[in-house]
């Protein structure tokens, strides 16, 4: 055993100093590397740990919410669709609910008008997201003139702030009676923006979004698990924000690893020979190269992984914030919740180290196999 | 020193310091439980559906609720423009 290991040390000496060597050339090469897990480790901690936030968070979200729709387009619902929805079979209520947008150009900003299910803000006061509250730069007490369809002014009083933590969901809302809501927006009474359902058995609901089809044909139902779906469609493997982060760091990964692959520079193939002129076995130069291939994907797996950590969970992911706020002006400022498992990493693992290994050995071998003589003198 | 030391030696170090991570992830994940009771209290109180990530377009703030080609019928050949769109994609009802 004492032999065994002191021969891998030897040979792990070796492949160092051969590293070493070519230091400039290894450097760049140990940089481009963990670049590349860097960037796919933080898009895989990001997303994962988006997900897991949108499912936890989410699982409280409406049963069901019915739509009207209008030449294709969401219109405003006639709250007596809620009576005629409430006779359904396993609807245990519908109520109706008033939200939509409210454009402030001064700040070049949509924020989103709601009106609370339960527990509305008193008449002529208004209760802001986090976000809201700074870009509109108000506090408890003050006042807050909003625009209203007609062109007047209503001034509301700032009544409370939302919580920080509840940013994530919750930043852009304006919160505000139904009477302020219907004079600001103009929605009249006897219609509101959509109908929410209370399905309370979830085996129920693909037969209540049914019969609501049939009831009510112009509207469409989004039940919760939708919503859920949409969530883990968005942060998955095959969404688009994957597909946009990921594109470039795979491309960089995939030409990196075919120039490993497709052979091995000429000073390498001289080494080689040299080698196995002084009696090295052909099995001796693969471990060194296995070595020697292993000591740049441990340190660019390890060190990638670490950054990538830090710049999510520490840095909240400030390299793809720009990415992710697009145009929004609104934006909400929230800590992710760490989500990741030994299960990630290991995958993690097996995509960046293993096509870098066999990259490695594949061209090593094949020099290794061809007569030394021959090696240096091609 | 030998140069294998150096490097076994700071691997494993590196590797101790992502064991942390794991440790550290469970750890804040249970400490944050509170928060996100919180925060799934407020979607059940106030009725939400959706996360506030991207409020450059109401397609994109709702993605949820969004209609199913409003990326492209603000006005008449209008074609998908907002940044946002190309991050979260169609919902998940699309095609259904």
């Amino acid at each position: 055993m004492g032999a065994w290991t002191e021969r891998q040390r030897s040979i792990l000496d070796f492949a160092l100093s051969s590293l070493l060597r070519r230091s400039g050339k290894n450097a760049a090469l140990l940089a481009v590397y963990t670049g590349v897990v860097f960037l796919l480790a933080s898009a895989m901690f990001l997303l994962s740990a988006l997900r897991r936030e949108a499912t936890l968070v989410l699982a409280d979200a409406p049963d069901v919410v019915v739509q009207r729709l209008v030449a294709g387009r969401m219109d405003l619902v006639p709250v007596a669709y809620a009576e005629r929805l409430r006779g359904i079979r396993g609807v245990r209520s519908a109520r109706p609910r008033l939200w939509g947008y409210h454009y402030d150009p001064a700040r070049k900003a949509p924020f989103t008008l709601m009106v609370p299910l339960d527990g509305a803000p008193q008449e002529g006061t208004v209760v802001l997201g986090g976000a809201a509250a700074r870009l509109k730069r108000t506090a408890v007490g003050r006042q807050l003139p909003l625009r209203a369809h007609d062109g007047s002014t209503r001034t509301l009083e700032v009544a409370w702030i939302l919580a920080a933590e509840s940013e994530l969901v919750a930043a852009d809302l304006l919160l505000l009676s139904e009477a302020d809501f219907r004079a600001i927006t103009g929605i009249p009474a006897g219609s509101a923006t959509d109908l929410v359902l209370a399905v309370p058995n979830e085996r129920e609901r693909g037969t209540v979004a049914a019969k609501i089809a049939q009831e009510l044909p112009d509207t469409r139902s989004v039940q919760r698990e939708d919503v859920l779906r949409t969530y883990d469609a968005v942060f998955g493997w095959r969404g688009g924000m994957v597909t946009v982060l990921l594109a470039g760091a795979l491309f960089a990964f995939v030409i990196f690893a075919w120039d490993r692959a497709s052979g091995l520079p000429a000073e390498e193939r001289r080494e080689i020979g040299i080698l196995k002129a002084v009696g090295w076995e052909t099995s001796d130069v693969i471990l060194l190269k296995v070595w020697e291939g292993a000591a740049v994907s441990l340190t660019a797996f390890l060190a990638g992984t670490l950054l990538a950590y830090a710049h999510v969970f520490f840095f909240a992911g400030t390299l793809f914030a720009r990415v992710m706020k697009g145009w929004s002006v609104l934006y909400p400022d929230f800590r992710l919740v760490p989500a990741i498992d030994p299960y990630q990493v290991t995958t993690l693992l097996v995509l960046t180290v293993l096509p870098y290994a066999a990259a490695t050995v594949l061209p090593t071998w094949r020099a290794a196999t061809v007569d030394p003589d021959a090696i240096m003198r091609s | 020193m030998r140069k294998s030391s150096i490097f076994l030696g700071s691997a494993a170090i590196m590797a101790a310091l992502l064991c942390l991570c794991l440790l550290h992830a469970a750890r804040a994940a249970d400490a944050a439980r509170p928060a996100v009771a919180r925060r799934a209290a407020t979607v059940k109180a106030l009725g939400l559906t959706d996360l506030c990530l991207f409020t450059d377009a109401s397609y994109t703030r709702h993605l949820a609720l969004a209609d199913l080609h409003s990326p492209l019928q603000e006005h008449p050949l209008c074609l998908e423009h907002f940044p946002a769109g190309s991050l979260a994609g169609p919902p998940a009802t699309l095609g259904r």
